[in-house]
């Protein structure tokens, strides 16, 4: 079941205009930095797409961005890109906001086949208008829907040649959800290994989820908050 | 005198109880980290996916892949868990995080939270702010009593909402409140600050009972 690719050209083949993609990261953290990048040299354009921020102006998806190859963010928190800003002031950019939680789990329905839920968040704020409203337990929540995407992209710290994944710390985040959550999921990696050379009791993401994987390169890892104990 | 932003997270660090799984939000809940007692237990949970947040790094330990909510590097201390996204907002939204601390625009005498949105400027987003107080056990706000000397505690908030009915505690420079059935109950006032300055500070229904003691701050 060899899942790799040559290289990230090859991993983002078949996105096409008007695509739906979602793209892991908090932050610019665990973001996947080579498929973004490739991204960005194509023509490719009114994109979907589905992660947590937007990137900064010249790092992540600020970069297509920038490039105006993104019409819509799903998005929970925006807050770190003017250009951005400007898009949505201009109303070329459509953005919907999420509570976080919300969104993650949207995601994991997508991926898990379940078409629709029921969170308390939002409940009473302008998140709610246009949804259903219901009463568990005493407690109101709203219906929230699935999430798919045409394409994943997700980066992890390892991964297998049969698209097992690993990641590292908090550079997990949305990547392990949104893995499962692609009708395509391109897997890039900081380390390939063979099949059978990852610890199986380790494994967050099963190489079910995962068409195609390569090693990525150059990693940046750009901090957005570099902040030092003081003392 | 009203206190300043070190001094109100640690009245905040004084909520906190042994045992308690707590989410900080950012800003002067970050700082409640400080001040809380070495002798009380407390994993610190970041919804980016982390229970055991640690100090931060010294310069040769900062590491791009460990983060806060914030975005700021941090590190973990022994015994520490990462997880994903989705289960990080599990754990919130199913009730297991004992105590959320954020900060906020307004509050109600309602509870409820505007901490999200300011129409006509940016809008950021949530993040997990909405997720945090619709299912937090317990949540204090940390917040400025008044700003340019408009209340910031009122009768309805005038900002978009980020929950309902959800606040149990509020921390600001000049006080501790509690919100109750019938309004904010008066519970502390800030060393030197009068029951009246506060009163006078205050749109939503207070409710003062008694003597109101000072503030401790240890």
């Amino acid at each position: 079941m060899n899942k790799v690719v040559k290289n990230v050209y090859e991993a983002i083949d078949g996105i096409a205009n008007n695509m739906t993609l979602m793209v892991g990261g908090f932050g610019l953290c665990g973001i996947p930095e080579n498929s973004i990048l490739a991204l960005s040299k194509t023509e490719i354009k009114g994109l979907t797409c589905i992660s947590n921020n937007a990137g900064v102006d010249d790092f992540g998806l600020g970069l297509l961005l920038k490039n105006k190859q993104i019409s819509k963010m799903i998005s929970s928190y925006v807050g770190e890109n003017v250009e951005f800003e400007r898009q949505l002031l201009s109303g070329e950019l459509e953005v919907e906001l999420n509570p976080q939680g919300t969104l993650a789990e949207r995601i994991r329905a997508g991926g898990a086949g379940i078409p629709a839920f029921f969170v308390p968040a939002g409940y009473g704020t302008e998140v709610a208008e246009g949804k259903e409203v219901r009463e568990f337990d005493g407690k109101m929540h709203l219906m929230e829907t699935a999430l798919k995407a045409d394409f994943a992209i997700v980066k992890a710290w390892k991964g297998d040649t049969n698209g097992n994944l690993i990641y590292k710390y908090t550079a997990n985040n949305f990547n392990e959800v949104m893995a499962t959550a692609g009708k395509i999921t391109i897997a890039e990696v900081e380390e390939l290994v063979p099949a059978g050379e990852l610890d199986p009791n380790c494994i967050h993401t099963p190489g079910i989820y995962v068409q195609r994987i390569f090693k990525g390169e150059n990693y940046e890892k750009r901090i957005e908050q570099r902040t030092i104990k003081t003392q | 005198m009203a206190l300043d932003k070190n001094q109100i997270a640690q009245r905040i660090a004084q909520e906190i109880n042994d045992g308690n799984y707590v989410n900080l939000g950012i800003g002067i809940p970050t700082l409640v980290a400080n001040y809380i007692p070495s002798n009380v237990n407390v994993i610190l949970q970041s919804e980016n996916g982390l229970l055991g947040i640690g100090p931060f790094p010294t310069d040769e330990n900062v590491d791009a892949d460990l983060i806060n909510a914030g975005k700021q590097t941090i590190t973990y201390v022994k015994g520490a868990a990462f997880f994903d996204s989705s289960r990080s907002f599990a754990m919130i939204r199913g009730g297991h995080v004992d105590l959320t601390i954020l900060g906020a625009f307004e509050v109600s005498e309602k509870g409820d939270i505007a901490s999200w949105k300011v129409p006509g400027k940016m809008v950021k987003g949530m993040g997990g702010a909405m997720d945090l107080v619709s299912s937090a056990k317990n949540i204090i706000v940390a917040m400025q009593h008044t700003n340019k000397g408009q209340s910031k505690i009122l009768k309805e908030c005038t900002l978009p909402l980020t929950g309902v009915n959800c606040v149990k505690k509020i921390v600001t420079d000049i006080a501790v409140l509690e919100v109750t059935a019938n309004g904010f109950k008066l519970l502390e006032r800030a060393p030197g600050v009068s029951v009246e300055e506060i009163i006078n500070s205050t749109e939503g229904k207070l409710i003062v009972e008694g003597e109101i003691p000072e503030m401790k701050l240890y």
